[in-house]
């Protein structure tokens, strides 16, 4: 059974984006052992030779023309932005 | 008899009649609401909105010119954009975002004529059984517990908003999601009905995505018939979505009334699960006979594969959330938290203050489950139980038309009961995460009261794009349970 | 061929592999109709779906679907019937849904290969692993303020077809040939217009060294190679770089790097150990993509002649040099416009003149041969009059020179400039006397054995004829009279 130590969870909460706390991470990580424990429940069940299924529905995959239908919208798209300057987006600096 | 008890049927009769008008109408709704805003049922309340959708109703009604839901008020779930009405999915991180376009179910519903009320409180992001998980605050049952007066009874969720707000008569009718029972579970808990269609049935274009492969859009009222003609306008086919369904809608109103002689009926023994409280089998029981009593045949029936559904729905569920919830980084909407560190340290606080303890959590299981070295385990895994699961639904149909089940282990239980227990809250989805996975439809109808007031119901789980035969024994329980309770006028029953 | 490199230890091999990204060539996105385009103001090319707006939905391009099995028709690869779209997660300002919807297990192309020809000729088959479809990002501007970045969308959500070769290459000069015929391939068959300049191809370089007939070593992946040039030259530093690490002793260390075009080096990104977990797992808004064998056969009917089968057609069915064939090929229009000037004419003849006349003229001038004020029919007419003898070469160069300036037909400037080349014997044999006549001395002196005057008269011969008179006419000629 998956036992989720503190930096286990302190890697998967960085994988995730969220930062933690050492004092929450701490928390985190029974919390975590005990669903992937109950989950792990799943191991019993023999699935060999079945097929993954990754979406039920039954109909072909959609497509489009190519055609320029869309965008244009620069307002719209800039509307709900925290910061934005001359038509970009603003962010904190990215270091490369 | 108050204008918000009446059904949506009952009202557009009334419209029609003269007998009020759509202003009228939703100006009884929105002193409801006024009136019971301690159940915060609603995170947005629109009345000028909603009135100024009532006198264009009324205008068309002074014509003849009438819609097929004019002047209906509903309330919104909030997590279908709304254009120009903040679209919160009851999370911190979008609490101030205003959509510049409307959800593909909802601009169906309100072409229809169909009025708009405001926007209904969930769990974060869909994520509960219970509605005690959103950014504002609780949503509270309208119902209340007999030997417990003081006690608050949780309307279930994630759509407790939606459902609440139905049964307390906040609205007549309400959309919801359901992407692991939703609608199903909250419609049983407050003694209402509550359809999620067929996969496909309904766009998702526009909804705040939880977990893409499950998520369904769907309709609660208090009636089958209004349920029924609120799905006429929520499902069809959208270009915009890739997994939306062509298929022809029918006019699922005709389904209700049609005798239900000759259907067999599917008991899955594996739903008679250790510890499931003597008044859900019993309700269970009594559906059955009122099934049998109308002319259907029961059939007993397989599902082997039931108890491993939750543990399933739990990979998938989170998996998919963890990717979907991926682009709340704070740089194009929503909140931004911003101490002026690098890019790095905004998505981590932004993400940290935004989402509260259950978002996080899935999450967190999401990422786990996905990373490398446990996709095979968990994810693959998942998705293999997942076809064993369907398999086991496509059997049982050759053997019969609809399978008749609770729809929850429990009536309503008090708010912060079960709140701590996170893998206690998820059993409550036992009887309906299944039919997500397989993509089924499915419809709870209320049926009685416990012995402590409150509401009992029961699920129906049909063939895939066949609606129609759950609206038709839907209606058939609905008529011999003659559910009559309101929530606001003692036992009625 | 050898291209091992030595070093004080010994001899080392290079091992290279290159992954291309694409953009496909179509109007719209690949999951939305905003528009491609290049250059625009920001912003303005993204819909909300290109966004990642809260509940927006992708809905696949069908023509960027068949772009994409052109291309691995037109590199000899496997079509998969079954493919699937799934999601690569990873946190950047400039990718807005958190996740690329891409394809990993299941990619629309499997296996193919690349045939690159060398300098000396030869030639060599580059190994293709792979061809996938996915979305392309936005992007970041990090140079304009001292604590900001800026967001630009445009970009993102473009059709790219990532292209990735097996470690089959041994030299800069291999990578370069690669990529040179890769592009070729692109432009003949339309799917990508191969400019990289503005990024719609993008090169990033796998490397490693290993002691010849050794195991692989580890790689690098240099990222941000923008240019041919930049390719071999990033191949040339990297491979530096990693000898000296190994013959000092130490160990390749596997991580991406970043060409500097500025510094011309490549440097360790800042390392980002977390962010190589991608999570992969099939897009749930997507279905399968799933296509029959006739759709494919359909495409197949469709293809051009491909550069190679060009090649190898214009070296067989017109006698052409390896050069003169390579030559012509490098650019589909230009095969165009030598085929149609060769109708009828002498293909070696047409193929000297298209390659040193016309894109000697064009190069001068700074034109595409699509701006070129000579069309192919002029071209092949003006070829025409040289092997009907109307015209001398020389005149026909005079001739070309006033087509290009002002795009007249070859034979309405002879018929005006009355070029026509002397045919009629009389004629001829009057200015040849004429010349004998006028030069009595040189006569003599050619007479009495002094061969080389016999250039002399030629040129006399022709001066006098305004060199309308066919040189071997008059060569004739004047043999036989000073005899
Ligand atoms: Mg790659
Ligand atoms: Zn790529």
């Amino acid at each position: 059974m998956s036992k989720i130590s503190k930096e286990e969870a302190k890697r998967i909460a960085k994988l995730a984006r969220i930062a933690v706390t050492d004092e929450e991470a701490e928390k985190i990580g029974p919390d975590l052992s005990n669903i992937l424990g109950w989950i792990e429940q799943l191991a019993e069940l023999n699935t060999d030779n079945v097929e993954p299924l990754a979406n039920v529905a039954n109909i072909d995959l959609k497509k489009r023309k190519d055609e320029v239908t869309d965008g244009d919208m620069q307002q719209d798209v800039l509307a709900n932005a925290p910061e934005s300057m001359e038509g970009f987006f603003v962010v904190p600096k990215v270091v490369e | 008899m108050s204008l918000t008890d009446l059904t949506i049927k009952g009202a557009l009769e009334g419209l029609k009649k003269k007998e009020f008008t759509a202003v009228e109408l939703n100006q009884a709704h929105i002193d409801a609401m006024a009136k019971h805003k301690d159940l915060n049922c609603y995170i947005t309340e629109t009345a000028g909105h909603a009135l100024t959708q009532a006198a264009e109703s009324d205008k068309r009604y002074a014509s003849g010119n009438t819609l097929k839901l004019d002047g209906i008020p509903l309330g919104i779930k909030d997590i279908y954009c709304t254009k120009g009405i903040r679209t919160t999915v009851a999370s911190r991180i979008l609490e101030n975002f205003v959509p510049t376009y409307e959800s593909t179910v909802t601009s169906q519903l309100f072409a229809a004529g169909a009025t708009c009320l405001g926007k209904l409180n969930l769990d974060e992001f869909a994520m509960g059984c219970s509605n005690e998980t959103s950014y504002f605050g609780n949503v509270i049952s309208p119902w209340k517990s007999k030997s417990e007066p003081n006690k608050q009874l949780v309307p279930g969720g994630s759509s407790g908003g939606s459902a609440a707000a139905v049964a307390a008569r906040l609205c007549m009718g309400a959309t919801g999601t359901d992407t692991g029972g939703s609608i199903r579970q909250p419609a049983a808990l407050t003694g209402i009905v509550g359809m999620k269609p067929t996969y496909g049935r309904c766009s998702r274009w526009g909804i705040v995505a939880f977990a893409s492969s499950l998520d369904q859009a769907g309709m609660f009222a208090r009636t089958v018939e209004d349920t029924a003609l609120l799905m006429n306008h929520a499902c069809g086919h959208d270009e915009k979505d890739s997994t939306s369904s062509p298929r022809e809608v029918p006019d699922f109103t005709q389904s209700v009334g049609q005798s239900i002689k000759g259907l067999k009926v599917g008991i899955p023994d594996e739903y008679r699960i250790d510890g499931l409280p003597e008044e859900i089998t019993a309700e269970w029981d009594k559906g059955i006979e009122w099934l049998k009593s109308e002319g259907a045949e029961i059939v007993r029936i397989s599902l082997p594969h039931t108890k491993y559904a939750l543990p399933t729905y739990y990979i998938i569920n989170p998996a998919e959330a963890s990717s979907n919830l991926a682009r709340y980084d704070g740089v194009r909407y929503g909140l931004r938290v911003d101490e002026g560190g690098n890019l790095n340290d905004m998505y981590e606080k932004t993400r940290a203050a935004g989402f509260g303890p259950e978002v996080r959590r899935r999450i967190m299981v999401g990422t786990y489950a996905l990373s490398a070295g446990y996709y095979d385990a968990y994810y693959v895994k998942a998705q293999k139980t997942r076809r064993l699961i369907l398999q086991d639904f496509e059997k049982a149909y050759e053997k019969c038309d609809f399978i008749l089940t609770p729809p929850a282990p429990s009536a309503a239980f008090g708010i912060g009961e079960q709140i701590d227990d996170p893998i206690q809250m998820y059993l409550n989805d036992v009887f309906t995460v299944t039919v997500n996975l397989a993509g089924l439809p499915g419809l709870t109808v209320p049926t009685s009261l416990n012995s402590d007031g409150r509401p009992l119901g029961l699920q129906l789980i049909g063939r895939s794009f066949d609606e129609e035969t759950l609206f038709r024994a839907g209606a058939a329980i609905e008529k011999c349970a003659n559910f009559k309770a309101h929530p606001f006028k003692g036992d009625a029953a | 061929m050898s291209n091992l490199i030595k070093g004080n230890t010994g001899e080392w091999e290079m091992v290279i592999g290159l992954e291309v990204h694409a953009q496909v060539t179509a109007q719209s996105k690949l999951f939305s109709g905003a528009a491609t385009e290049f250059g625009a103001e920001p912003n303005t090319q993204v819909s909300l779906v290109d966004a990642a707006m809260p509940g927006m939905l992708p809905v696949i391009n069908e023509y960027c679907i068949e772009q994409a099995v052109r291309t691995g028709l037109g590199m000899n690869a496997k079509i998969n019937l079954h493919s699937v779209f799934e999601r690569k997660n990873y946190f950047y300002a400039d990718l807005p849904q958190g996740y690329q919807i891409s394809q990993y297990l299941h990619p629309v192309v499997g296996l193919g290969e690349i045939e690159i020809d060398m300098e000396d000729g030869s030639t060599r088959k580059i190994g293709v692993t792979r061809l996938h479809l996915e979305q392309d990002a936005g992007k970041s501007i990090h140079d304009q303020h001292p604590t900001k970045s800026f967001v630009d969308l445009n970009r993102s959500g473009c059709a790219l077809m990532e292209i990735v070769s097996e470690p089959d290459m041994r030299s800069p000069e291999e990578a370069a040939a690669y990529l040179n015929k890769l592009r070729m391939i692109l432009r003949y068959l339309g799917t990508c217009d191969g400019n990289m300049e503005e990024g719609s191809m993008r090169c990033d370089v796998n490397l490693s060294l290993r002691r010849p007939g050794e195991e692989y070593g580890t790689r690098t992946e240099t990222k941000n190679v923008n240019s041919i040039r930049a390719v071999m030259m990033s191949i040339e530093y990297e491979t530096q770089r990693q000898m000296e690490v190994l013959e000092s002793g130490g160990q390749v260390v596997q991580e991406t790097r970043l060409w500097d075009p500025n510094k011309l080096e490549t440097r360790s990104m800042r390392s980002k150990e977390d962010a190589h977990d991608y999570r992969y797992f099939p897009c749930p808004d997507l279905l399968p993509l799933e296509f029959d064998q006739a759709y494919v056969d359909k495409i197949k009917a469709t293809l051009p002649e491909l550069p190679d089968q060009k090649k190898h057609r214009f070296t067989q069915e017109f006698g052409l040099s390896l050069y003169d064939a390579s030559v012509l090929i490098a650019e589909q229009n230009r095969a165009f416009y030598f085929e149609e000037a060769a109708k009828g004419n002498d293909p070696k003849l047409t193929a000297n003149w298209v390659i040193n006349e016309l894109l000697g003229a064009l190069n001068k001038a700074g034109l595409d041969l699509s701006e070129s004020p000579v069309n192919a029919k002029q071209l092949g007419q003006l070829v025409a009059r040289i092997s009907d003898n109307t015209i001398s070469g020389k005149i026909a160069k005079d001739v070309f020179a006033i087509m290009v300036e002002t795009s007249q037909d070859p034979d309405t400037i002879i018929e005006e400039k009355g070029l026509k080349q002397v045919t009629d014997t009389g004629a001829i044999e009057k200015i040849v006397d004429e010349v004998i006549a006028e030069n009595p001395k040189m006569v003599e002196e050619y007479r009495s054995g002094k061969d080389k005057l016999f250039g002399f008269f030629v040129g006399q011969v022709m001066k006098k004829s305004g060199g309308k008179i066919n040189p071997a006419a008059a060569n004739e000629l004047l043999k036989k009279k000073l005899a």
